[in-house]
């Protein structure tokens, strides 16, 4: 990515906006008046502090909580709230913060999964198995192959998930995610629970799926060595609230950002 | 070495993709298919038929349609016999009313009508799992046999409560009823099994099968990714009692012939059953919903055999005896080897490759 590149992206068009989001569960208030947009094209993070809000704000991003109030930008109209099938249909996945796969299924059927909405044969012809149904079969399993070689799960193309350890459930996971061809790509603590190398391969699939597929990515993680050097853009929250956003090097200088991780000493 | 895949190698996703993806799996299902279609009803006597093959040709079909609902889409029912119910009465009701219908369509029929049925019954799916589910299902088990037994409707207001076949002729040869010769009502059987097993498999591995097991193993990430759960549980639903469904058509029309719903589709002579038949079978796997029922079906033969032609017990006594060691081997099984027979030989296969080596 040259200089240009980087300079370019914050400009770039609007993937989806939030605007004035509430989120409550009984008298819990998960956001508060939490507005942002993210552009195409750019790796976008949200951090903040434990039970700051940030997995809802994805959730509400891709329709799995419904938003006490405030409206989503997205595709050219402004909703509510979003349900989850059309979000997969118009191209938002995601993965989970704690591993959200099929653990009896294989790697294989795993990333199959992901071209679910994709594949159109009804079920007498899948029942039959035959001509366009066994073409279309095909078809995706090649779409997935080319996943499978791009994160290197060849070797447990056929391992049950459940038995894989942490760091390649996790990308297995994303895997999932990538073979639905998304545009926007929600990531729940990809690097948690993961050491240097594996956080170093992870944060390198997820450059490259931003460079070359020019997939949107919105990151939640909390190694701040990591967001302050693969994300665009951040947005900081703290209990529901946003106290900061912009360029990774203003949040780095941000007062409230350093308050709100460190604390404030009571005598200021 | 005798089961190796060495050297086999797949140039394409279908010959990757395929049913029987090794050769030696080929060899041994078309060896079986040879024997089942070409050997077998030829040396058919009544009593294999009656006894052994038919029943376990028609268990099967029951179990490759509870596997489907509960190994592969992860919804526990209970209710196996009063579906089983549905596909009996639903044939005999047609029977009724269209003489001349071919009795092949008879029973696809009565499996469309079973998997309405079944759909109706799959609602609360969405809001209720596991053991509450269970529960509902056991809720229609009681329901339909009761309706069944309750409106004189159903069995045409005959003052027995019972259901009796009419002769239904395949390709001229009866395949229904007292005169049916035991090698057309096997073949009539078989026929479906294969046809229906292989359209199971194959659903199985495709999109719908793999939708079904992303409900199965975690409902929200499948949500999440544009499975849609109540449509998903709702097929499995109805592709299940389907199954079901022709199953019990064809156990009451081609294997028993006369019925009395309270006693023939009774929760302790179906449902559980093939619920032990997915279980000690191997819950997700369609070869365990073949060995389940064979294994459920013979062992009370087996189990007769030895008591009364070896040991010399009573008929009665063994009868007792038979009951007993079929709860203790059911716990026995379960502890040993809760996956099922399926995966006992997957572990064969593997002592197979590495054979004359231990690893």
């Amino acid at each position: 990515m040259s200089l240009k590149d980087l300079k370019e992206i914050p400009y770039g068009k609007t993937a989806i906006e939030l605007k004035n989001i509430f989120l409550a569960f009984g008298g819990v208030k998960a956001l508060t008046d939490v507005s942002f947009d993210v552009r195409k094209g750019e790796v976008f993070a949200i951090i903040g502090p434990n039970g700051a809000g940030k997995s809802s704000m994805l959730n509400v991003i891709n329709g799995f909580y419904k938003p006490t109030s405030g409206t989503i930008n997205f595709a050219g109209t402004d909703r509510g709230e979003m349900e989850p099938e059309f979000a997969a249909k118009s191209g938002i996945a995601r993965t989970f913060q704690n591993i959200a796969l099929f653990k009896g299924m294989s790697t294989l059927d795993n990333l199959m999964t992901g071209r679910l909405l994709k594949q159109k044969q009804n079920f007498l012809m899948q029942a039959l198995y035959f001509g366009p149904a066994e073409k279309e079969e095909e078809e995706h399993r090649e779409k997935v192959e080319r996943v499978i070689d791009f994160l290197d799960l060849q070797s447990i193309r056929r391992t049950p998930v459940g038995s894989l350890p942490y760091g390649l459930q996790k990308r297995v996971e994303l895997g999932r995610a990538l073979a639905m061809e998304p545009e926007i790509l929600l990531l729940d603590e990809p690097m948690a629970g993961m050491n240097v190398e594996e956080k170093q391969d992870m944060s390198r699939f997820v450059l490259t799926v931003n460079n070359e597929l020019k997939t949107t990515i919105v990151l939640i993680e909390h190694d701040m060595g990591v967001v302050m050097d693969i994300s665009d853009r951040i947005v900081v929250l703290d209990y529901g609230k946003k106290i900061g956003s912009g360029l990774p090097n203003e949040i780095r200088g941000n007062k409230a950002v350093i308050d709100a991780y460190l604390g404030v000493s009571d005598d200021e | 070495m005798l089961y190796k895949e060495t050297g086999q190698y797949k140039s394409s996703y279908k010959s990757d993709h395929a049913i029987f993806p090794l050769i030696q799996d080929k060899i041994a299902f078309s060896t079986l298919m040879f024997i089942a279609f070409l050997i077998v009803p030829f040396i058919i006597n009544s009593y294999w038929e009656k006894a052994i093959l038919v029943p376990f040709l028609i268990f099967s079909l029951a179990a490759i349609g509870l596997n489907i609902l509960t190994g592969y889409c992860g919804q526990v029912s209970l209710g196996t016999g009063g579906f089983m119910a549905v596909g009996a009465f639903s044939t005999y009701k047609i029977m009724t009313y269209f003489p001349d219908l071919n009795i092949m369509i008879i029973v696809l029929i009565s499996g469309l009508i079973t998997a309405a049925v079944g759909i109706l019954f799959g609602l609360p799916s969405l809001r209720i799992k596991g053991f509450y589910l269970a529960v509902a299902t056991l809720a229609s088990q009681f329901f339909l046999v009761w309706l069944f037994n309750k409106v004189p409707w159903f069995y045409n207001y005959s003052d027995t409560g019972q259901i009796t076949v009419s002769e239904r002729l395949m390709f001229g040869i009866p395949v229904t009823g007292a005169t049916a010769p035991p090698y057309a009502t096997y073949l009539f059987c078989l026929i479906l099994v294969v046809l229906l097993g292989f359209a199971a498999k194959n659903l199985i591995r495709s999109k719908m099968g793999r939708s079904w097991m992303a409900i199965r193993d975690m409902d929200i990430a499948a949500e999440i990714i544009g499975v849609p759960p109540l449509k998903t549980k709702l097929s499995a639903f109805a592709i299940s009692s389907f199954y079901i469904g022709v199953a019990g058509a064809l156990y009451f029309a081609v294997f028993l012939g006369a019925i009395e719903v309270t006693e023939s589709f009774d929760i302790m002579t179906i449902s559980f059953p093939v619920l032990f038949m997915i279980i000690i079978g191997g819950l997700g796997s369609m070869l365990g919903s073949f060995l389940g029922a064979a294994f459920i079906v013979t062992l009370p033969i087996g189990l007769k055999f030895i008591m009364v032609d070896l040991v010399g017990l009573s008929a009665v006594t063994a009868k007792h005896f038979e009951i007993t060691i079929w709860g203790l081997l059911m716990i026995i099984f379960l502890i040993v080897e809760p996956h099922g027979l399926a995966r006992l030989w997957s572990i064969a296969k593997e002592k197979l490759r590495r054979w004359p080596f231990p690893y």
